[in-house]
């Protein structure tokens, strides 16, 4: 029987004394509960994180920029007034995660460090590359939600909508042990795609995420999120996009184009931001940076369906981000 | 028979045409009810009684008992898609800390039985089938325990090849599910197929038959003497019941009698499962069902996890809950079967119909059931009429009975191409209904009440604002769809109420029968109300009992048409009986008291503490179909006809449903609210069938990949339309109350009015279900490539 230790310590060294590769942190509780029920993870202790002082707090970031803290829930993060007004991405994407009640729940730091939702990931049954067998079951199998890059090791896609905004806002993770301290670009870490196994992102067993760490954005920069789903309440995107925007005057000086649920992991989009830089931002722009957002895209056998609606994700996010204004 | 009278009974459509019908009835029945207008407390808005209890949380459900002593169950269930299993070694889970029991399945319940029994050989324990099929189960302390132990359960399997490709198990060549011709029997909630049905390879079928039976005329003639032809292919996915409240039961051995809580759409039908397998009177069994989280047609017999936890108590001397995980509810708890139909209709130039040929298959899994051919036998009346139904097994769950089994799935195709048919005709999607939905003696179709409902809801949605097929411009496109449901009206003539009334005035209703959601509790407090003269909420109901009197099963939406009119007969027995003693005691006349004093002051003169009088439901006053070969199938079925309102993003292929506009007929109607809710709900679950939901088997292990609620998707919050609905009173005269079902024709007609208002929207056919963005896509991507 998988018994379980549950601890409650009430400071950050106490917490980082006790992680290891068995005693795992629990924020929200959300993705730890279904990978328990699942049988997908069998630790021997639970560090409850929701004791530690000073976790939940968004703040101003000295020098610019803002510090959101790992046990922020999805819920205040959407509703923040100053994330909202500064980096709306961010705030939008958020909001449309999941539902009210795991919103309330879900933490930004559980949130980036979910393991992938692929339905062979989580099925007990498959012994999947994820959990260290040797098969992505979902590469022949039923892949109509699956990965349309960089899939040749795993097709799941990323679950994270924030990673997807983040890494778009340039954002940074802060990882902290009893070894020290170490800030992380989110673009380094997560595991690349190709080489993608058990271990999802660079974070070490005994680290913990303590902060995530949003750059000043320049003046006038213009965010915007877009999630294209089957279903408007409790749906994960079939496809979605972060993308900030810099402008002189119309002219786009400077663009970020971050794809979600396409890849096993944030995916950029160089090609896209590439056809909106030195190009007035409009309809026409909008929709070159659509169609070259798939540029090295290649289909699985059912998920050919998801080509346009990336390039509607991005054709209407880029236009958004500069009507927000 | 016993002595009878002949009486003059309302009948007709209220606010349409009300005329009376002269029936002969049973002498001891009530004397005619008057319509709604006229009456107190049936027909009014009436909350339910126990609405309070619900949304406090205090209502206890199956899920919520818990008994002193009480160990939990977890089933072992098979994890190969098809094997036989040559042992099962229990040992280490007996041995596990908690554990007080652990029984096998020795005959599986559910699915299809291999017809001749020599075909296949008396294995030790029965074949598994599909993924997920119940071996075992063990009771423990805790349930963390049981699940746990369950885990230990060593299974040796001899593996079969298998298929769960529904195109896949149609090959001649395909791995054989059953060794050789498989029957399956449908439950109280219908479901199932014919028996006796030629079977070749995986596929079982067709059976061939028409309206009333065999087919009628000659379709091929009929095709060739038509000016107008459509053809046309429709696909329905398989969906899972997915009720709130999973298929569970608390298990009780005490001495020589079981008592068993279960969530159930039937308590006699899981008495009578129980009593057989186990081999011990009905009598010596109480089931008890007092509040119910959902039951869609997959709730009726004991179930195997019924029968495994009634072993359980028995071997562990107990009481033991098993109640299903979301998993197991969507492997094993029932599904409705998938379709795949070809539907062509031939028609004059000015739309009278020549021809219907509808010729389908589907797989219902390990069972059968897959028919949709309901709505095109009955609903339009036409010469020439073939309709072709096959099953193909698959080594998937069984499929159990769902709300209305084949007719949304059969609906969505008929009424498409009736659209389309339309279309080519020139005519106005209405304007055709109107012409060819006309009653025919012997059909079921209510033609007259649909009439009704057309004009209604054609008014309250705006039909005329309307615009042609694909004229709408711009990245969202809105369209208005229409389409009609039907449904038998099928009568449980088991069906029996008893009437308590004390000498303090108070009044007590007992039946068996169960309240699954839809609302009797209520209903029969209103119309035990109105016969004495009282307000519903002072009448305490008493069922989900298996020790009151007989109730029907609820499923085949009879229980409101089947249950009030006892009620009603033993209402008005009590009440004459306490005027009767009132009137000696006070040296009157029942007749004179009856108008003078209330039924109160009546009680109080009883000469014992209460009375109570039973009273079972009679023959429909009009009798019984002719020529099905069943009584309880009454003259006249069910219709409506429900609008949709849809906004297509056609850069992405989303389908919203705006607005729903559902008209509908069930008799009379006894608590307007609760018929509007279930309304809601059925318009809800059609909705999200027709857009969302859709079981996903692995083809290469038979697993389900989404046996969740996570992605197995239902519609949420913000899918769901605005809703408006409108009752209409409907009389012929068939009972005492003259009241009918409702839950299965509410949810008919949604996913093929979805579909209709897709098509007007943006000008394509999307014939497969769920209508997914890539369907969507898809579609308009084959227009445009045709139009290029």
């Amino acid at each position: 029987m998988n018994r379980l230790e549950w601890s409650d310590p009430t400071t950050l060294p106490d917490a980082l004394a006790q992680l290891g590769p068995a005693a795992v942190p629990k924020a929200g509780g959300v993705e730890l509960m279904d990978l328990l029920k699942e049988g997908l993870v069998a630790p021997s202790r639970l560090v409850n994180l929701r004791k530690l002082p000073g976790l939940d707090r968004v703040q101003d970031r000295a020098g610019g920029g803002m510090r959101v803290g790992p046990l922020v829930t999805l819920a205040a993060l959407a509703e923040h007034p100053v994330v909202r007004a500064r980096y709306r991405a961010l705030a939008d994407a958020a909001a449309h995660a999941a539902t009210p009640q795991i919103r309330n729940m879900a933490t930004v730091g559980g949130n980036l460090l979910q393991r992938p939702r692929c339905w062979y990931f989580r099925s007990e049954a498959f012994e999947c590359r994820r959990k260290g067998g040797v098969h992505c079951f979902a590469q022949q199998g039923e892949n109509a939600y699956h990965a349309v890059f960089a899939h040749t090791a795993c097709c799941a896609v990323h679950p994270s909508s924030l990673a997807t905004a983040l890494l778009a806002l340039g954002a940074s993770v802060e990882l902290t042990s009893r070894r020290g301290v170490r800030m992380v670009a989110l673009e380094q870490f997560f595991t690349p795609a190709e080489t993608v196994t058990v271990r999802d992102t660079v974070r070490e067993d005994d680290e913990l995420v303590t902060d995530v760490v949003l750059p000043a954005l320049a003046s006038g920069a213009k965010s915007a999120y877009g999630k294209q789903a089957e279903k408007e309440s409790y749906d994960w995107p079939l496809a979605e996009v972060a993308v900030v925007l810099e402008r002189a005057g119309n002219q786009c000086t400077r663009a970020s184009v971050v794809l979600g649920a396409v890849a096993p992991v944030p995916w950029r989009a160089r090609t896209a931001e590439a056809a909106l830089v030195g190009r007035p931002v409009d309809a026409t722009s909008a929709g070159d940076a659509g169609r070259a957002a798939l540029q090295g895209a290649v289909p699985l056998q059912y998920n050919g369906y998801k080509l346009p609606l990336i390039e509607v994700a991005v054709r209407r996010a880029v236009l958004a981000a500069v009507e927000a204004s | 028979m016993g002595d009878t009278v002949t009486v003059k009974l309302p009948q007709g459509i209220a606010g349409d045409a009300m005329t009376e019908v002269e029936r002969t009835i049973p002498a001891d029945e009530p004397p005619p009810l008057a319509t709604n207008d006229k009456l107190a407390v049936v027909g009014k808005p009436t909350p339910r009684l126990d609405g309070r209890l619900k949304v406090t949380g205090a209502a206890k459900y199956t899920t919520d008992v818990r008994l002193p002593g009480m160990l939990f169950a977890r089933m072992v269930r098979s994890t190969k898609p098809h094997a036989t299993v040559l042992a099962i070694d229990t040992s280490a889970a007996e041995r596990a800390e908690g554990v007080r029991a652990v029984v096998l399945v020795d005959h599986l319940l559910g699915g299809a039985e291999v017809r001749e029994p020599g075909k296949e050989e008396a294995p030790r324990y029965p074949v598994v089938r599909y993924v997920g099929q119940p071996v075992g189960a063990v009771a423990a302390a805790t349930q963390a325990q049981a699940d746990e132990a369950a885990r230990l359960v060593r299974i040796e399997y001899a593996p079969l090849p298998f298929v769960v490709d529904l195109e896949d198990a149609r090959k001649p060549d395909a791995p054989l599910v059953f060794p050789g011709a498989a029957e399956s029997r449908g439950s109280a909630g219908g479901g199932g197929g014919p028996a006796g049905v030629p079977q070749n390879g995986n596929v079982r079928g067709p059976n061939r038959s028409g309206p009333s039976g065999p087919p009628l005329g000659d379709v091929e003639r009929g095709l060739a003497d038509a000016d107008v032809v459509v053809d046309a292919s429709y696909r329905t996915q398989v969906q899972t019941h997915s009720a709130i409240e999973p298929h569970g039961v608390v298990a009780d051995w005490n001495g020589d009698a079981l008592t068993v809580y279960a969530s159930t759409q039937g308590t006699a039908s899981v008495r009578d499962e129980l009593a057989e397998v186990l081999g011990i009177p009905k009598g010596k069994i109480r089931v008890v069902t007092e509040f119910m989280g959902g039951g869609f047609g997959a709730k009726f017999g004991a179930g195997n996890y019924g029968v495994l936890a009634a072993r359980l108590s028995q071997k562990a001397k107990a009481p033991v809950r098993l109640v299903l995980d979301r998993r197991e509810e969507h492997e094993s708890g029932g599904n409705r079967p998938s379709s795949v139909a070809r539907l062509r209709i031939g028609a004059k130039k000015d739309g009278t119909l020549t021809a219907i040929h509808f010729s389908s298959y589907g797989t219902a899994g390990t069972a059968t059931g897959a028919g949709a051919g309901g709505p095109a036998k009955n609903l339009y009346p036409c010469p020439n009429v073939l309709v072709e139904e096959s099953d193909v097994f698959t080594n998937a769950g069984p499929a159990a009975a769902f709300r209305a089994p084949g007719h949304p799935q059969g609906a969505f195709g008929l009424e498409q191409s009736i659209d389309e048919l339309a279309e080519k005709l020139g005519l106005d999607p209405l304007v055709l209904r109107e012409k060819i939905d006309t009653q025919q003696e012997g059909l079921l179709a209510d033609a007259a009440a649909r009439r009704v409902e057309r004009r209604i809801g054609a008014e309250m949605v705006g039909w005329t604002k309307r615009h042609p097929a694909g004229s709408d411009t711009g990245r969202t496109r809105r369209g208005l769809g229409v389409a009609q449901a039907i449904w038998y009206r099928f009568v449980n003539l088991d069906s029996t109420c008893e009437v308590r009334i004390g000498r303090d005035g108070s009044v007590e209703v007992l039946s068996a029968v169960q309240d699954i959601g839809g609302g009797i509790r209520t209903a029969l407090a209103q119309v035990v109300a109105e016969e004495l003269g009282i307000r519903a909420q002072d009448v305490t109901v008493r069922i989900g009992d298996t020790s009151y009197p007989p109730g029907p099963a609820s499923g085949g939406s009879v229980t409101t048409g089947s249950i009030t009119p006892a009620a009603r007969n033993a209402a008005f027995l009590a009440r004459r009986e306490v005027y009767a003693q009132a009137a000696r005691a006070a040296s009157s006349t029942p007749e004179a008291l009856m108008g003078s004093m209330p039924l109160r002051a009546a009680a109080a003169k009883l000469r014992t503490e209460q009375i109570t009088a039973q009273a079972t439901r009679s023959d429909d006053y009009g009798g019984f179909v002719q020529g099905r070969g069943r009584r309880g199938m009454g003259i006249g079925g069910y219709g409506g006809v429900q609008f949709a309102e849809v906004a297509v993003d056609v850069e992405t292929g989303r389908v919203q449903v705006e607005r729903v506009v559902a008209v509908h007929d069930c008799g009379r109607p006894i608590n307007p609210l609760a018929i509007e809710g279930q309304i809601h709900g059925g318009i809800i679950q059609g909705l999200s069938y027709a857009l969302y939901e859709n079981r996903v088997l692995d083809r290469k292990s038979g697993s389900m990949l989404n046996a969740n609620l996570e992605t197995y998707k239902i519609a949420g919050a913000r899918e769901i339309p605005k809703i408006e609905v409108r009752i209409i009173e409907e009389y012929r005269g068939r009972s005492s109350t003259d009241a009918g079902g409702i839950g299965e024709p509410a949810t008919v007609a949604t996913a093929a009015s979805i579909a209709n208002a897709v098509y007007n929207a943006t000008g394509v056919r999307v014939r497969e279900l769920p209508m997914t963005p890539e369907r969507v896509l898809a579609a308009l991507a084959h227009r445009t490539e045709v139009k290029r």
